[in-house]
């Protein structure tokens, strides 16, 4: 085995393939479920690679308007937060959670929502919904930020995708 | 880190690029680095970009987020990147002389 593992090792000098395209699809309306890709993608833009956001189910709610600014941090369900569950369900500790945190992202230069959403398709980043959710939701282009760039099937976002490697968060 | 010679003169770089020493820099191996990177010619757009990630840099001991930069630089994101399509922070800074951004946002 040890051969085997030894006889395909690449050759060093062979060149490294580097990552030219990503497609995000964001299915979380948490904020944790939300920004860790905002900020991938953010951070492809700055790397020269192309990106693509995808948003489906409750990651929808980053794109409406109605709910962006209401987006919390999970307090209940969520080990992360070191909480006992009934203390995270206290009416209020959601938002106080959200609020700690939005400090300490702005602290760290990391935009609300809202801005990143404009950041990264100003940076020329696609940002898409789930036509299969706006139609379960009932929703419209009307409910949507400016910066949507489209309601797309399944089918269009893998052909949107070709070539890029896809991140499911 | 590797000796290079560019605009005539020997300096210092990382294995990206970026110089190891930022007071090796001029105007003329900025030039240079942005040719080496695919802009044939820095507008005064692009200056106003790289002088402001120096001097951010020079200020601060680190390069401004791409935030600030669309922010504070006075070239909105949008444009930030027609100028530097291979990424706005990086190349600014590799071309403004100093050290590769290690922020992520």
């Amino acid at each position: 085995m040890t051969q085997l593992l030894h006889e395909f090792e690449p050759a060093e000098e062979m060149e490294r393939e580097l990552i030219e395209k990503v497609s995000i699809v964001v299915s979380k309306g948490s904020l944790e479920g939300i920004y860790p890709a905002l900020i991938m993608a953010n951070g492809a833009r700055m790397e020269g690679i192309e990106a693509d956001l995808f948003f489906t189910f409750f990651g929808l709610d980053a794109l409406r308007k109605d709910r962006q600014a209401k987006i919390k941090v999970a307090t209940v369900g969520n080990p992360g937060m070191h909480m006992p569950t009934l203390l995270g369900a206290i009416p209020g500790m959601s938002w106080l959670a959200t609020k700690m945190m939005a400090r300490q992202m702005e602290s760290l230069d990391i935009p609300p929502i809202g801005e990143f959403l404009e950041m990264i398709h100003d940076s020329g980043g696609g940002i898409y919904a789930c036509h299969a959710t706006v139609e379960m939701f009932g929703l419209t282009e009307d409910d949507f930020v400016p910066e949507v760039d489209g309601i797309l099937t399944v089918g269009e976002f893998y052909d949107r995708s070709a070539g890029a490697q896809i991140i499911f968060t | 880190m590797t000796m290079t010679e560019i605009a005539g003169v020997a300096v210092e770089r990382d294995a990206e690029g970026f110089l190891v020493y930022p007071e090796d820099w001029n105007r003329v191996l900025a030039e240079d680095i942005a040719r080496e990177n695919g802009i044939p010619e820095l507008t005064p757009r692009h200056w106003q970009v790289v002088e402001f990630m120096r001097e951010r840099y020079l200020e601060t001991g680190t390069a401004p987020s791409i935030r600030s930069l669309g922010k504070e630089s006075g070239v909105p994101i949008k444009e930030l990147y027609q100028l530097f399509p291979k990424g706005p922070a990086k190349l600014a800074a590799k071309i403004g002389g100093i050290p590769k951004p290690r922020g992520c946002i």
